[in-house]
């Protein structure tokens, strides 16, 4: 049996994995609400605040989730109530748990033995190779570091050379270098032809590995696509600052003329200036105080959150 | 062995908990010699250790720690995600755990009662009640299995069914004795070995089908839970 190396991603219509008006509820409550969505080899990025239902959708992915309404596939055939997609899809859960008592290449070697690969021991070496965890592999994973054991559970999710790998908020707790390797490791996955899909709550994390980016925001999909137009979406969108001064009228006058503010509220404490573009009233304001010799005390975006990023996207 | 049975027998005699299998059959062996070496005759302490302890308390509790370890205790601490992210037919898994705990159980149960069945009476009620042991051993282990699949607290779950089903409402509702796996055990060990130690209240093809019944029944309704294992999410 040769293994062939896939075609340049070709886009094609149908996804690896296709989620089609998927729907999942937990009684009365919605988790996730009629997400579509197809994905493809390289590397996309599932981004939501957290509680947004991004997990709810990965262990639908991984069949460990029947879908209210809906179905999700991979390569065609239903993940749920299905152990053969198991050979082709790895899954590594935010859960760290790990059979703490086995060293790393016992515990890879495991996984490829109940993978029923010809040659577990081989596969468990090229894996342990790939996440670069040889020289641990004979301790027990009770002894690694956070970094450590996140590597090696992504080698047993590797071990078969699955075509799809779902991770879920793989970076969490990591330090900057861990972090730092574990992209390189995803990019390069996702240059070799998998398809990767991870999941986080962090915009940064995302758009260093992900080329896409699905984003989540209370249970439905928000935003699809290039993570440099979600982002230009993110930068542009109206934004509420608390500002005080040293003349609040005489400022709030000034300001209405301004382009980029789209309305002025006077309260007791300060103004609450709308500004229609977040760039260009950064850029503005400054500008307007020095032409008026009016001493700004306080500017605050009070909308900072990513959760009301994530709200402006769903709305828009 | 299946590398499902390896690292389940790993993780079970891994944990701290696997501690809890020595004390109750050392305490069985131990309050038969006592009785033996002071020459306590069979008749004064017989029923009290062999059924009391032996059959009431021992057997159904180590089938609990076993039974609840080798699958409660990985869904309860998630390692169960690497087992079920494996194209393995769910039989497999099940059939797997279910060997482990029930040969367990068997062992560390069958060996104790024998031994004090042969202090007690002779080497044919030790063999009598280490049989009936075994045969104890596999009902509890599917029950306890299945425990492990239906509910978060199967140790809790588990517990209610020794304390209050077996040991409140059997004695009080002769209907139930016919659902009471400790029934089958006695009646079957009577049966091997009639003694006055032991009381059987139901019949010998009762027991035998029922056992069988306990152990089928709750297989393939673990294998079925298992196929539709559904795991919570954390964050939502």
């Amino acid at each position: 049996m040769t293994t062939q190396t896939l075609p340049a991603q070709t886009p094609t219509t149908t996804g690896v994995v296709e989620l089609s008006t998927v729907s999942r509820w937990y009684g009365n409550v919605v988790a996730v609400n009629d997400i579509t969505m197809s994905l493809h080899p390289g590397v996309t990025g599932l981004l939501g605040p957290n509680g947004a239902g991004k997990t709810t959708v990965l262990h639908m992915m991984a069949g460990f989730l029947s879908p209210s309404r809906g179905t999700v596939t991979i390569d065609g055939k239903p993940t749920w109530r299905n152990p053969a997609v198991y050979r082709d899809l790895g899954l590594v859960t935010e859960r760290e748990s790990v059979h703490g008592f086995l060293t790393a290449r016992q515990f890879v070697t495991a996984c490829a033995k109940m993978q029923k690969l010809p040659d577990p021991a081989g596969a468990a070496q090229r894996a342990l190779e790939l996440v670069e965890m040889t020289a641990a592999a004979e301790r027990r994973i009770e002894t690694f570091s956070k970094g450590m054991r996140q590597r090696t559970r992504v080698a047993a999710a590797l071990v078969h050379e699955p075509r799809v790998l779902l991770l879920d908020e793989p970076f969490n707790g990591m330090d900057p270098r861990q972090r730092m390797h574990m992209m390189e490791l995803l990019h390069r996955l996702g240059d070799n032809g998998h398809t990767i899909l991870f999941s986080s709550h962090i915009l940064e994390e995302v758009e260093q590995v992900a080329g896409l980016v699905q984003v989540i925001v209370a249970g439905r999909l928000a935003a699809s696509g290039d993570y440099r137009k979600i982002r230009r979406l993110m930068t542009n969108r109206p934004h509420v600052f608390a500002v005080r001064s040293s003349d609040d009228r005489r400022l709030a006058v000034a300001l209405i003329a301004e382009k980029s503010v789209a309305g002025i509220e006077i309260e007791p404490n300060g103004l609450a200036v709308r500004a229609s573009d977040y760039g260009s009233f950064t850029r503005a304001l400054p500008r307007i105080a020095l032409d008026q010799g009016i001493r700004l005390r306080q500017v605050v975006p009070s909308d900072e959150s990513l959760e009301s990023v994530f709200s402006y996207l769903l709305e828009g | 062995m299946s590398t499902v049975a390896f690292i389940t027998a790993r993780g079970l005699f891994g944990r701290r908990r696997a501690l809890l299998l020595l004390p109750l059959p050392v305490l069985l062996i131990g309050l038969a010699l006592i009785c033996r070496a002071y020459g306590v005759s069979p008749d004064m302490w017989g029923q009290a250790v062999i059924v009391g302890l032996g059959l009431v308390v021992v057997l159904p509790v180590v089938a609990l720690i076993v039974g609840t370890g080798v699958l409660g205790s990985e869904v309860d601490d998630g390692t169960i995600v690497h087992i079920l992210t494996k194209p393995l037919p769910r039989y497999e898994i099940i059939l797997a755990k279910y060997a482990v705990a029930a040969s367990v159980t068997a062992v560390v149960s069958a060996v104790p009662l024998f031994v004090t069945g042969a202090l007690a009476g002779s080497i044919k009620l030790g063999g009598a009640l280490a049989v009936a042991a075994v045969v104890g051993a596999f009902a509890y282990s599917a029950l306890f299995l299945l425990f492990s699949l239906l509910s978060r607290r199967p140790v809790l779950v588990g517990l209610v069914y020794i304390l209050v089903w077996e040991g409140l409402l059997g004695n009080f509702v002769s209907g139930t004795k016919n659902l009471a796996i400790g029934q089958y055990v006695i009646t079957i060990a009577d049966k091997i070995a009639p003694t006055e130690i032991l009381q059987s209240t139901i019949g010998l093809t009762t027991a035998v089908v029922m056992s069988a019944i306990f152990i089928v029944a709750g297989t393939l309704a673990a294998i079925n839970r298992l196929s539709s294992f559904s795991v919570a999410g954390e964050t939502s």
